[in-house]
């Protein structure tokens, strides 16, 4: 009889870091940043239909980095705990804390479980607040910590090089434009410190808007409004033609 | 089970399952109790008394459709209340209103707006109005055992379809049988004196300012006529809640739009008690 390899549980849990870190590092990065009005998310993402992005509830929205199935399960996961929450009790007991919680247990016991496979995701939870103070980031890495973020956030692949760029310039009372353009520049700068061009058409972004009526807060930016925001000086008066534009809804498609 | 959220933890192996986008189908696999239609009931002798909420009306107009109801709501021959709510958004390009009993009515709506919007961000596109009005269909049926002992809902759905760009109204019997209504429809205690008032003054080329005065006016033979439907109440300012649906999605009419529509309709019945008179021939 052969004696099993001894793996100490330090090294099996490097192994297993390892593992999903790479498996996030396959996947494009993306930036959640604050601004005035609310919390826009920006990522690369050449899909029309695949969103990194989501709403999840009322004020709620979600953003992911890593495998896709992996976080669209927890998706899916995460619009079934806040609506079954909502509808046990009220709308306003669904809270993004609430939520990155369920997350990071879920995340941390399929982690240390050596029975799975840890998932190979990082996640962004977000809660637009009345005001900038009442906003709420978390980050969720792959093995079920949470880090409650403020200002600006990147995770996936090339994450630590595009936070420190957003760190350095990223300051509250930004507006949506201006948010949004510095966004797209910390996507756009590669591993060797090279910047590239993303179109506009291959940029994925939402925004979570304390200024919409509605009480779903969560609207995608596409087309022509992305457009017109990421003009250089432009986007200045884009707010008020938005309404106009295209009728509301939190919905996805356009 | 873990699956309950009042114990927080992790993700419960359903949760995660790739399954259906129906909310009321999770729910029906994960904790049926708190489906509606799943409730045992017991045993019952005689009808139960609980409030009834009574006349709906609805009216399409080329850019659109118009939805209303009035704000009584009765219990035998009581009042049990005066400003009840019984016309509700259901998605951007719906609305839902009901007659029927009134807290079971407004918990299905809660059901139909949750299931409608769960299946919006799941598969991040809206269900058919068809579809919509389909799954309302699904939950009158469930409701039926309850509805045999005399606690029937009856709604009337209205929207905006997208597809074929125009505004329908669907209305419903208590066993879930549904059927598209032209033009206009009532629904209630009232619906008959509503219907009559509708056929006379309702015609296809309706503005959208049209459409709301008509419908008002329907509401208000409704109540003129029905004891349990309410008119517009001038001393405490209660007018009746009038929607509009077009392509720019639902609106509620605000309170000063809605009570200028009653207070003309109100001031020309005290000069002709009837209403508009349609012509003979």
């Amino acid at each position: 009889m052969s004696t099993p390899f001894y793996v100490s549980p330090q090294q099996a849990m490097a192994d297993r870091a390892e593992y999903a870190r790479k498996g996030i590092a396959r996947g494009r990065s993306l930036v959640v940043l604050q601004y005035t009005d609310g919390i826009v998310f920006v990522g690369e993402n050449p899909s029309r239909a695949l969103h990194k992005f989501s709403e999840i509830y009322d004020r709620i929205a979600f953003a992911a980095a890593g495998k896709y199935n992996e976080y669209e399960n927890l998706r899916i996961g995460g619009v079934r705990y806040a609506d079954l929450r909502g509808y046990t009790y009220d709308r306003a007991d669904v809270t993004a804390r609430g939520l990155a919680n369920v997350y990071a247990q879920t995340l941390g016991t399929i982690f240390s479980s050596a029975g799975e496979k840890p998932y190979e995701v990082e996640l962004v939870v977000a809660e637009v607040g009345e005001t900038p103070e009442g906003d709420q980031i978390y980050r969720l890495p792959h093995d079920g910590s949470i880090v409650d973020e403020h200002g600006s956030v990147a995770v996936g692949g090339n994450s630590e090089q595009i936070s420190t760029f957003l760190d350095q310039r990223h300051r509250d009372g930004m507006t949506l434009p201006e948010a949004l353009k510095l966004a797209v520049q910390a996507l756009s700068r590669d591993t060797n410190g090279g910047e590239r061009e993303i179109p506009a058409e291959r940029l994925e972004v939402a925004v979570l808007d304390r200024t919409r009526p509605q009480k779903r807060k969560f609207r995608r930016v596409e087309g022509r409004r992305l457009s017109r925001l990421l003009e250089p000086g432009g986007g200045a008066s884009a707010g008020d033609e938005d309404a106009a534009d295209e009728p509301e809804s939190g919905d996805d498609g356009e | 089970m873990e699956a309950n959220p009042r114990k927080p933890g992790r993700l419960p192996a359903a949760f995660l399952t790739p399954g259906s986008s129906s909310f009321m189908d999770f729910l029906a696999e994960h904790e049926p109790e708190l489906l509606p239609g799943r409730r045992p009931l017991p045993p019952v002798q005689g009808a139960i008394e609980a409030p009834h909420g009574t006349t709906i009306v609805a009216a399409s107009f080329p850019g659109g459709v118009v939805l209303a109801g009035d704000r009584r709501a009765t219990m035998g021959n009581i009042i049990a209340q005066r400003d009840i709510e019984k016309v509700f958004p259901a998605d951007e390009y719906s609305a839902v209103g009901i007659a029927g009993t009134a807290g079971l009515a407004v918990e299905m709506v809660k059901l139909f707006q949750l299931e409608l919007e769960h299946f919006e961000k799941v598969e991040g596109t809206q269900l058919s109005l068809e579809g919509k009005a389909n799954r309302l269909s699904t939950m009158i049926r469930g409701n039926l055992g309850m509805a045999l002992q005399g606690l029937a809902i009856i709604p009337l759905f209205a929207g905006w379809d997208t597809d074929r760009e125009k505004g329908r109204i669907f209305s419903y019997d208590i066993t879930g049988g549904r059927s598209e209504e032209r033009g206009y429809a009532a629904t209630g205690s009232g619906s008959v004196f509503a219907r009559g008032a509708l056929k006379k003054l309702y015609r296809e080329d309706l503005t959208e300012r049209q459409a709301l005065t008509l419908v008002v006016q329907a509401l208000y033979d409704a109540a003129d006529d029905d004891s349990a439907t309410g008119g517009p109440d001038m001393a405490r300012r209660i007018y009746p809640v009038v929607t509009v649906i077009t392509d720019e999605g639902f609106r509620r009419l605000p309170e000063d739009e809605s009570s200028e529509i009653s207070r003309a309709v109100h001031e020309r019945r005290l000069e002709e008690p009837d209403g508009p008179r349609a012509a003979l021939l």
